[in-house]
């Protein structure tokens, strides 16, 4: 399978990345590199096979449902490039 | 006296244990030779004050005859670890200056251990990449050079000529641990990224077992492949590493709850009887032949340590990297998706917040970390999910079961080539085709697709004069072994320190 220009540019809005219009071609040409790569995959049988969820085989460890940390929200916004009172601040959202 | 830096981690341990020099001379030595070798680019954040500080506290405990069994060793942390108070960025420039509030479960176990921080080392930038060349800071300078290379130290002290690069992603871990400009440094390893450099720079580099070290406080690439890992200047010191860096945690829930073994004492165990497993498919078409005699060199090596050699079948082998190239940057998507301009690192105006995410991701993130999400999210979206991740995920499945069955019928590890060159220049690879790059790591990524212990170690050098290693491929959480058939290679091949430091 190969992408188009198209599919290039709605790729790049899913994954938030704004791509000028010229590096559009390029971009494409390098994707569809990849995915002929791995196009080879598709010779493997892999009826009945089931798909890894996990390399090593481990039951999923509970925690005591207990608050074991908090009241840093201070620590929690420092590295924020915008906030005011413990908010992070974003554009406007809500018309 | 001695140069302190070219001593090994385990040499320097029991010089300070023997009081030969202290914790405060060997940091300074090392801060000294970090200094002079800034045009390696090994480095993207120093921190001698905190050294200092940490080298004086081990100097008080050394002296009352306490201490952790790394106490007063200066190592390198790869910039991929949240450093508590000290700038961790992944290389990227989206996470720009970001400082963490909180440290790695496994620094903070060196720093348990007594070790001394000597700064942040350079990684490829979110640790995609076999070159060291997408870091945001700039491509790493390989301590090696080509028999007859005019790469030197110019007048101003920068780099001249067309150097190699030190592989990666954890290129300025190698070049550090190479040029002595640390005893010892973490890495990570997605798809080969401690074992390639490794291999590039005449160092020992191990990947453990998936689930061995816990993967808390380190930037998150593919989390069902992502281990830390030390790269030393031998086996025995990536076995003293280890120990520290390894075990359970509760805040890693795929982290596993096993008792961490005493390394260094595998390394030196007689490996009379184990049984070694050549896999057939590892002998591509079109190798190189230099490579395939070291390959040979190994087999001799073990086989004259009593092991037995074992020809053996990994069918599914080829297949390692395309998968590969799909579960990787499919969780890759998913874990950078983080970077938003919201919480942490760059954030670039939008006139909404749609266009501010935009913005920000697109001059945050490189090239190759771009190229990554955008595959990672296509194979992810609606219709395309079985087609490639499902599938992929089940040929994963085959892979493991090659090396199941190869350990059901009793090999005890399994012997390959570390890589199928030796370093490279910087630039001649992958400009047109980045499938030229990924190629690096066809012989390393299987192991982290299985989820196994694999480690490299400098075996010869080639006909350029530089060095190849091989790698050794282990049970799961049987680092043991990999430790004791990696002392026997290094005891067999010498170990390759760069003579001389044309960069200072």
């Amino acid at each position: 399978m190969s992408v188009d220009l198209a599919t290039v540019k709605r790729v790049a809005h899913l994954a938030r990345i704004a791509v000028p219009e010229a590096d559009l071609p390029k971009l494409q040409g390098e994707l569809n590199a990849i995915l002929g790569f791995v196009e080879q995959l598709n010779e493997v049988d892999v009826a009945g096979v089931e798909p890894m969820t996990s390399v090593t085989p481990m039951a999923m460890k509970l925690r005591a449902d207990i608050v074991n940390d908090g009241e840093i929200a201070d620590t929690i916004v420092a590295n924020a490039p915008a906030s005011e009172d413990n908010y992070f601040m974003v554009p406007k959202v809500i018309e | 006296m001695t140069d302190l830096t070219r001593l090994t981690l385990t040499e320097a341990r029991d010089g300070l244990k023997a009081k030969t020099f202290s914790a405060t001379e060997i940091t300074k030595a090392h801060i000294a030779s970090v200094e002079k070798a800034r045009a390696l680019n090994a480095y993207v954040l120093e921190t001698p004050e905190h050294a200092l500080k940490q080298a004086a506290v081990s100097d008080a405990k050394l002296a009352k005859g306490e201490g952790g069994p790394l106490e007063g060793l200066p190592l390198g942390i790869k910039d991929l670890f949240a450093t508590q108070g000290v700038r961790t960025t992944a290389c990227s420039k989206i996470l720009g200056n970001f400082v963490p509030a909180y440290e790695s479960t496994v620094s903070s176990q060196l720093w348990r251990d007594g070790a001394v921080m000597l700064g942040k080392l350079n990684n490829d930038e979110f640790a995609m990449g076999s070159s060291n060349e997408t870091s945001a800071f700039g491509p790493v300078v390989n301590p090696w050079r080509r028999k007859g290379s005019n790469v030197g130290a110019g007048a101003t002290g920068a780099i001249e000529g067309a150097h190699l690069v030190p592989g990666g992603s954890s290129g300025g871990s190698a070049s550090a641990v190479a040029a002595d400009l640390c005893l010892a440094a973490t890495a990570t390893d997605t798809g080969g990224s401690i074992r390639q450099p490794a291999a590039f720079t005449g160092t020992v580099g191990i990947k453990p077992t998936y689930g061995r070290c816990s993967r808390w406080g380190i930037v998150a690439f593919a989390s069902s492949l992502d281990q830390a890992g030390p790269i030393g200047k031998t086996v025995r010191d990536c076995a003293v590493m280890l120990r520290s860096m390894a075990g359970h945690d509760p805040k890693d829930t795929t982290s596993v709850d096993m008792a961490v073994p005493d390394y260094e004492k595998a390394a030196g165990r007689s490996v009379k009887g184990m049984k070694i497993g050549i896999p057939r498919e590892y002998r591509l078409e079109g190798l190189n032949s230099e490579i395939d005699a070291l390959w040979q060199k190994g087999i001799d090596w073990l086989k004259a340590a009593g092991a037995e050699i074992v020809e053996i079948s990994l069918p599914h082998t080829k297949y390692a990297l395309p998968a590969y190239y799909i579960v990787a940057p499919a969780e890759a998507s998913s874990n950078l998706a983080r970077y938003d301009g919201v919480r942490y690192g760059l954030r670039e105006q939008g006139r909404d917040i749609v266009e501010m995410y935009e913005k920000t991701r697109s001059a945050g993130f490189g090239a190759e970390v771009k190229r990554r999400i955008m595959i990672g999210t296509y194979v992810l979206s609606a219709g395309y999910y079985d087609a490639y991740y499902l599938r992929a995920q089940k040929v994963r499945t085959l892979i493991k079961r090659d090396f199941d069955q190869a350990y059901a019928a009793g090999i005890d590890a399994v012997l390959t080539p570390a890589t199928p060159s030796a370093a490279f220049g910087i630039g001649e690879k992958g400009s047109a085709d980045p499938v030229e790059m990924y190629l690096n790591d066809i012989f390393t990524v299987t192991v982290n697709m299985a989820g196994l212990p694999g480690i490299a170690v400098p075996a010869g050098l080639d006909s350029q004069g530089l060095p190849l290693g091989l790698q050794l491929i282990g049970r799961p959480f049987d680092e043991e072994t990999l430790f004791s058939l990696g002392q026997v290679i290094e005891d067999a091949a010498g170990r390759f320190p760069v003579s001389e430091r044309w960069w200072s």
